[in-house]
């Protein structure tokens, strides 16, 4: 039986410099959009008072959804006991943390007043939903430190498994906190849904779980250390699940909306005569970030091999992000029912399909985001012992572990 | 020693309170929701205010009530601001639509406007409470609290809020507004405070739009309503708005 020795990476290398260099470039580039959008007002950017949410909003749901995905190979191995995840606890629960600060930043920054952001403290409306996640995103940077502490610190070991189901339950009621932000809106036909919750928790353990392989077999490789063969097995039959079980949701959702009249000319909208919408939903999310991705994940011409869990990995956060958009700004750019039978128009786009052309300052306050996530990850797996040192055959079966 | 401590905390204290009366009144915006101070009695819970439009009345093309709102509450043609926004990010308080039937033909003209809904969901999903409903009604937008979140304007069915999108400088101070807030009708309460009614009414030169006390069973408004038949917009969504409608 192998012990488990967790150590920082070195760090030192130009590559890890160049990559850091590269992010606090995004980084600068997003504080300087939003000091842009800040000073001149949001006239600047493609939203619009038709659609009113738009690029920032994007990345911010996509990382914050993928942040409690992220988390899941932590509770696999502290929540179902699958002691060969076990190792990975650590770098999982970071990046969740990471990831989370990262659409976060993104979302305060695009408010019409970041300067008030305290607002949404001092003054609760506990009807609100959007109140609602202001706690559940704090309460998960608590909760998913006290469960960091517990396998850090061996004294407090025996407390691992409470910590990480904590965290568990608290990251699936964030995520249906995040879906039910679309669900609960009843207005607009593109929304108002339940399974936006269930669906959204399925989105995020796809997402997280890509970014997570991403950047493990990244560090991985760049710091000569060896994964295991069953482990990328693993890991790659459990991501085909989760990929898999995206689409299904989807669609049961299409579905659902397409045997309801009412939703008929949404679903038309989505599905056939939406334009860059019905692109992004058939070519990059079922195709690009669904099917494409099951090939590599499941046909014996690319399983298990590390290049296709990459690929299959970046086509899903590709798939992930055009997702997203398409609830996000597709939800919106359909135009909102006022009168069920009848025409409308007006001089304020009434009963047409509301146009949003993203601006380059909100992309790149998007990209900061995710910038800020991935250097908050590097940052951290310097300094802090996350990364197992060995992930070999030998080292992922019968795991005790102990911190160096 | 501690008693000294206090006392000079005291004094701090007291410093900085005397400071805030001077400065306070220059930098404190009145805000609309507060416009009802000036009532001795303010907003009453016995009362509903709340519009009936006669779209058989509302004349096609006819944009008078549109007008009224901009000159009253400044936006629009009622404002040098908003230069810099596309039509698309103007503020649009109130419009007018025209609805067509799709087998008929039939068509009508309305106005549309914020419809001051009994459980409004811009007021359910506001972090803040800056959404927030009058005794009397009334739903407003508390300018000081508000975020500029726009959930409000993903909620409201009836696009009635607008979001400022640049800095503004030609307000009408019955009508603070401010970049980076959202704004919608008021419903005139500045007027309505007053005892007058709302621009658009008092405007609207087909008599098309009548205004009073739904609660009151003996105002006008009440008695038109008992006797004509009048819908409310999206009634399936259970928000029962303020403002009813005849004729459509």
């Amino acid at each position: 039986m192998k012990r488990v020795v967790y150590s920082g990476i070195e760090g030192r290398s130009l590559g890890y410099w160049g990559l850091m260099g590269a992010l606090g470039f995004f980084i600068l580039l997003a504080a300087g959009s939003f000091l842009y959008m800040e000073h001149s007002g949001h006239h600047v950017t493609g939203m619009n008072n038709q659609v009113v949410w738009g690029m920032p909003h994007v990345f911010a749901i996509f990382l914050i959804v993928a942040a409690s995905g992220a988390l899941n190979v932590a509770s696999i191995s502290s929540v179902f006991n699958q002691k060969i995840y076990k190792p990975l606890a650590r770098m999982s629960a970071m990046l969740a943390l990471t990831l989370l600060a990262g659409g976060l930043v993104v979302l305060l920054l695009d408010l019409g007043r970041a300067d008030r952001m305290i607002t949404a403290v001092t003054n609760y409306n506990f009807k609100s939903i959007f109140a609602w996640n202001i706690i559940l995103y704090s309460g998960f940077f608590v909760i998913v430190l006290a469960y960091l502490w517990s396998m850090f610190d061996p004294k407090l070991h025996k407390h691992t498994r409470k910590a990480g189901t904590a965290a568990f339950i608290w990251r699936l009621v964030l995520t249906t906190g995040t879906g039910s932000i679309f669900g609960f809106l009843s207005a607009r036909q593109g929304y108002d849904a339940a399974i936006m919750a269930p669906m959204f928790i399925i989105m995020s353990f796809a997402f997280g779980k890509a970014i997570f392989m991403i950047l493990l077999i990244g560090t991985y490789r760049y710091t000569d250390r060896s994964i295991s063969a069953d482990l990328i097995e693993r890991l790659n039959n459990l991501f085909g699940v989760f990929v898999a079980a995206v689409l299904y949701f989807t669609v049961v959702f299409h579905l659902t909306n397409l045997y309801a009249a009412e939703h008929g000319d949404f679903e038309r909208f989505i599905l056939m005569d939406g334009g860059v919408y019905t692109f992004l939903f058939w070519v990059v999310q079922v195709l690009l970030g669904g099917v494409v991705p099951l090939v590599l994940i499941y046909h014996p011409a690319f399983r298990y091999n590390i290049r296709s869990l990459i690929a299959a990995s970046s086509l899903v956060i590709i798939g992930g992000i055009a997702h997203i958009y398409g609830i996000v700004v597709g939800g919106q750019a359909f135009p909102l029912v006022l009168f069920p039978g009848k025409e409308v128009s007006s001089s304020f786009n009434e009963g047409v399909v509301n146009s949003y052309s993203p601006s380059l300052p909100e992309i790149l306050l998007g990209l900061g985001g995710v910038a800020v996530a991935v250097a908050l990850f590097l940052f951290a797996i310097k300094m802090l012992r996350l990364v197992p040192e060995n992930l070999d055959a030998e080292h992922t079966e019968n795991v005790t572990e102990v911190p160096a | 020693m501690s008693q000294d401590h206090n006392k000079s905390r005291r004094h701090f204290l007291g410093q900085a309170a005397a400071t805030t009366a001077v400065i306070a009144p220059g930098i404190t915006l009145m805000t609309i929701a507060q416009a009802n101070q000036d009532q001795p009695h303010g907003a009453s819970s016995s009362k509903r205010w709340g519009m009936l439009v006669d779209t058989n009345k509302c004349t096609d093309g006819c944009t008078d009530c549109v007008s009224a709102c901009q000159q009253e509450n400044g936006w629009g043609d009622g404002s040098s601001d908003e230069s810099l926004s596309n039509p698309q990010q103007k503020a649009q308080w109130i419009r007018t639509v025209t609805i067509r039937d799709k087998q008929t033909g039939h068509t009508n003209q309305l106005p549309m406007m914020c419809q001051h809904c009994e459980s409004p969901a811009c007021v359910d999903v506001c972090p803040t409470g800056a959404s927030m409903k009058r005794v009397d009604g009334i739903v407003l937008v508390d300018k000081h609290i508000c975020i500029g979140c726009r959930y409000c304007m993903m909620a409201c069915p009836y696009k009635a809020r607008s979001f400022v999108h640049e800095s503004l400088h030609d307000q009408k101070s019955n009508s603070p507004r401010g970049k980076g807030t959202v704004e919608a009708c008021t419903m005139c309460v500045h007027r309505v405070d007053h005892g007058d009614q709302p621009a658009c009414v008092e405007k609207c030169s087909s008599g098309a739009m009548m205004f009073g006390d739904l609660n009151d069973p003996n105002s006008d408004i009440s008695k038109k309503l008992a006797e004509v038949d009048s819908t409310q917009i999206r009634a399936d969504l259970g928000l029962n708005p303020s403002i009813r409608y005849s004729g459509i």
